[in-house]
């Protein structure tokens, strides 16, 4: 068949090797291990390698190796029942100094992991896991900024020195009242030149005073919600990762809820306290006139102020008004001051925290200021045999410095050494929940589900694939054949393609993965039947094949991008199973198109295309 | 091998008036069967608790369900999953409960309470695993996306079909399409299985694949225009449908196959799936042949409708 150019053979070869290879690593099955992370100042070493070596022995948990990494050592074992002992065992013997972490470690050999060739990562249903579906309450996001700009507006009118009757929450904003409408245009001009972030209406109250409505406008709301939520997802994935879970997934789900799986996790309560606990920091100004190993004597504290402890027990004595709060922290990073050297904590604040923060030193330069670190982890008691549902609130105060000069969005804490500078931006950091979050789905996969489901799966991909290539072998005989060598190529491509781009493989997946092979087994019966039908119409054999294909192109195509457009529906309206089954589709339709036209395309000439053979008959 | 003799004539048209109606019939059927009966809503879609409770002895579902009732947990869903000794009980979440209490905290008292009944008549009673919830909003987003990609899939369908074929083509199709939808709808109805995420993912999986059935004999439709000079409409379609019938029913029948091996084999994970799918499989063979195109000749698709489309696509007009 000269008519079927070469570099397209060259082509399809290129794929067929290309995608042999890429689809290999799935072949090896991840081994069970357990991951040794080191936290702060402790080493991964040789010495490390030992005690874990001994550790296992004492306990009598067989291991197959520990082999140290980049920051990390890998303890592999040879099932999940000894894993989650060895986990259990280390996690003690080493405490607090290293995260445990269950593990899955790749048995793919080095060569394919050089060329980038990968297993498909398993989903939760497949290897097992805690799953859980949070939902952020927007409406704590809204309420928090109107207390915001409550404070903020009545800072503006007293620095402006407009005089108000009362400023109060209403609707989506603040409401501000007057006693005259020139105040009130006051007013108006000086909120305006703080923020644009509020639409300022002027209305009048039913007792006659002039009112002002700030309300915040519903982009910047929006932004905030966002906001919200993608410090919510920083922040959990910070606590997912104290509890030492190898691969977590952690993401945004739709407009407000965010997904949590924890392959391998199987104790729900474990999980829900590490998600559980809120943390969140406060600044506060010192009151310079109390002595504070008095205040802790006495217990006479001014109502205006607060004792709090610092780790040691030291006590501090500090106002209850907040300067700024945990969510109003941008970032902080632990360094080292330019010019004296000495270890220190860099802070940044957003816009309106900044704001506070410059007005409150302007009047304080010389006086101290202390941040409060503010943690609740829920608690479970056994009251007379009933469960209770408390939380336990721990207020420690991190650091009570000096302020040595004015500052606003950016200012340096120093004074400290290098650990505690370590530690103080750590604990920034890992800081506050932007919003409250409620746990609205939960489900446990077991492990050996997931592993029943996989040998499932793949038992009646299996079954299912030779019962289709034997009876298509059988009634299309040769290009049954050839249909046949291009289905098992599009399930290994489609395959490769998963593994290449990180597509999670799924049950839902396997579904999609069977209902692409039945898009090219459509195409292949297409193109046989209508080889067949042009052999009745009494073509010669090469001609029929050539007819064959050109005719079937366009239903083909038509076939394909009519169920392409189903497909891709699925991603765009879908979440979670339904989008990893139209993603699975949609990538194994694309497949099908080469596979059937080109492919089979290829092969059929390769077969017939002898320049020296003469057609009689075709195996069709 | 050909199972089907090549030379095939039979008068689908002719039966055009029988088929149609019957399709109506079963249309009517199946829409009274989800209005009247309804879906059986699985964990998914409704919101609520679902408990796991494995017992060391056979348990009948039906002594299960009479100790909860006794409790006084009326309405509670009561399976049994994999053998004879371990039940699955759905729950609804409370409609009124506190807005101050996590779904997490109330399915956790829940199962407490469904244990405690159980455990009255059978003190070897345990929960299988920590219980499973899915809050009532999330249902309700489920079934809002779901229709929602019914209604972009539909759309994306009619445009395209219209840009290659021709407007009657797209309405033919897209008819086609919802009566098959709403047959398969109709069918979980009426015997009432669960309606779960993955019957929902079949259901949209049926949606592409009838319409990739229909695509192909409208195909043929439209080769079959353009080749011949005189013919009755009717006899084109009629030949379009038997000159396709063999890869209709040859297709399906793989199809079939692979998904039959999926339901047997493929673990209670992905049931739903495949017998789903083989009733969509089902339905929209059917509907190819009789019920697609007598719709075709009802709009009155004649072979002018198709020219002018030719000579806008070059690409076309060289094809024989």
């Amino acid at each position: 068949m000269t008519d079927f150019p070469r570099w397209r053979y060259w082509l399809v070869g290129i794929v067929m090797v290309l995608g042999l290879v890429y689809a290999t690593p799935n072949v090896y099955r991840p081994q069970p291990a357990v991951q040794i992370s080191a936290n702060r100042e402790a080493k991964i070493d040789a010495a490390l390698q030992k005690q874990v070596a001994a550790d296992l022995t004492k306990a009598h948990i067989p291991f197959q190796d520990i082999a140290i990494g980049k920051d990390r050592m890998l303890v592999r074992f040879a099932n999940t029942q000894v894993q989650l002992q060895g986990s259990d065992t280390l996690r003690l013997a080493l405490g607090d100094d290293y995260t445990v972490a269950l593990n899955l470690a790749t048995t793919v050999p080095h060569w394919l992991q050089a060329i980038g060739a990968r297993a498909m990562p398993l989903g939760l249903d497949l290897q097992g896991g805690v799953h859980f579906l949070l939902s952020v309450d927007e409406n704590a996001v809204l309420k928090k900024q109107q207390q915001r700009y409550l404070d903020d507006i009545r800072s503006i009118l007293r620095q402006k020195q407009i005089p108000y009757d009362v400023v109060s929450l209403s609707g989506d904003g603040v409401q501000a009242v007057f006693k005259s409408a020139d105040d009130r245009d006051k007013a108006t001009t000086a909120i305006g030149a703080d923020t644009t972030d509020l639409n300022l209406t002027d209305a009048r109250t039913p007792g006659g005073g002039y009112a002002l409505h700030a309300d915040i406008k519903p982009d910047v709301l929006r932004t905030l919600a966002q906001a919200a939520i993608t410090q919510n997802v920083t922040t959990l994935r910070n606590r997912v990762n104290a509890l030492g879970v190898s691969e977590p997934l952690i993401q945004q789900q739709g407009q407000s809820r965010i997904v949590v799986e924890l392959p391998g996790v199987q104790d729900t309560a474990e999980a829900k306290r590490a998600l559980g606990a809120t943390a969140t920091l406060e600044y506060h100004a010192d009151d310079p006139n109390v002595n504070p190993q008095e205040a802790q004597r006495t217990g006479d504290v001014p109502p205006d102020d607060r004792l709090y402890f610092m780790k040691d027990g030291t006590p501090v004595v500090l106002k209850k008004r907040v300067i700024v709060s945990g969510d109003e922290l941008v970032d902080a990073s632990a360094g080292f001051d330019q010019q004296s050297g000495m270890p220190d904590v860099n802070v940044t604040l957003n816009s309106a925290g900044a704001r506070r923060m410059l007005d409150f030193t302007t009047e304080n330069v010389g006086k101290r200021m202390g941040v409060v670190y503010i943690e609740t982890t829920p608690v479970v008691k056994i009251v007379d045999g009933k469960e209770v549902h408390t939380s336990r609130t721990t207020e420690t105060v991190l650091n009570n410095a000096v302020i040595q000069g004015v500052f606003g969005k950016k200012f340096q804490t120093t004074g400290l050494s290098q650990q505690e500078a370590q530690n103080l931006s750590l604990m920034l950091r890992s800081g506050s929940l932007a919003a409250p979050m409620d746990i609205v789905e939960q489900s446990v996969i077991g492990p050996s589900l997931g592993q029943d489901n996989i040998k499932k799966g793949d038992r009646a991909i299996v079954l299912g694939l030779s019962l289709v290539l034997l009876a298509a072998a059988i009634y299309y005989r040769l290009f049954g054949l050839v249909a046949d060598v291009a289905l098992v190529f599009n399930l290994l491509l489609l395959v490769a393609v998963m593994s290449v781009v990180g597509v999670t493989l799924t049950m839902p997946g396997i579904a999609g993965i069977i209902l692409a092979l039945g898009m090219a087994i459509d195409a292949n019966v297409l193109i046989c039947e209508r080889i067949r039908e042009e052999l009745r119409n009494g073509s010669t054999p090469l001609a029929a094949i050539r007819a064959g294909y050109e005719h079937s192109f366009p239903v083909i195509v038509d076939a394909h991008v009519t169920h392409l457009i189903a497909s891709i529906a699925l991603i765009a309206a879908g979440a979670g199973a339904i989008k990893g089954f139209g993603v699975t589709l949609a990538i194994g339709i694309i497949i099908s198109l080469f596979t059937s036209l080109t492919m089979t395309h290829a092969i059929t000439a390769l077969i017939h295309g002898g320049r020296h053979r003469k057609l009689k008959t075709l195996w069709v | 091998m050909e199972i089907f003799p090549h030379n095939l004539n039979i008068n689908f048209l002719g039966m055009r008036k029988v088929s149609i109606v019957i399709s109506t019939l079963l249309v009517l059927v199946s829409i009274w069967a989800i209005m009247v009966k309804g879906l059986n809503y699985g964990l998914d879609f409704t919101g609520g608790v679902l408990i796991q409770v494995n017992y060391e002895r056979p348990i009948d579902v039906g002594d299960v369900r009479t100790a909860l009732t006794k409790a006084g947990l009326d309405h509670a869903v009561v399976q049994s999953v994999g053998g004879t000794r371990s039940i699955s009980i759905r729950l609804q979440l409370p409609k009124n409960r506190d807005r101050h209490v996590s779904p997490d905290q109330v399915a956790g008292a829940m199962s407490k309470k469904v244990l405690t009944a159980l455990q009255a008549g059978h003190p070897g009673a345990k929960l299988a695993q920590a219980p499973d919830f899915v809050g009532p909003e999330v249902g309700q987003q489920l079934k809002q996306s779901g229709i929602y990609a019914v209604i972009v899939v539909i759309i994306g369908i009619v445009v395209y079909l219209w840009a290659r074929f021709e407007k009657r083509f797209a309405f033919a199709a897209v008819a086609s399409e919802i009566h098959d939808t709403v047959i398969t709808l109709g069918i979980i109805a009426l015997v009432q299985r669960e309606f779960d995420m993955t019957v929902l993912a079949s259901i949209l999986a049926v949606v592409g694949y009838s319409i990739n059935d229909k695509v192909v004999v409208f195909d043929r439709v439209r080769e079959l225009f353009r080749l011949t000079r005189k013919a009755k409409t009717q006899d084109i379609l009629n030949r379009a449908i038997n000159n396709t019938l063999s890869r209709t029913i040859i297709t399906s029948g793989f199809t079939a196959l692979a998904m039959a091996s999926l339901w047997l084999f493929g673990g209670s994970a992905v049931h739903g799936f495949a017998i789903t799918m083989l009733i969509g499989i089902l339905v929209g063979t059917l509907s190819s042949i009789f019920f697609a195109s007598p719709l075709l000749l009802w709009f009155g698709v004649s072979k002018n409708d198709l020219m002018p489309v030719t000579r806008e696509n070059p690409e076309l007009a060289r094809r024989p």
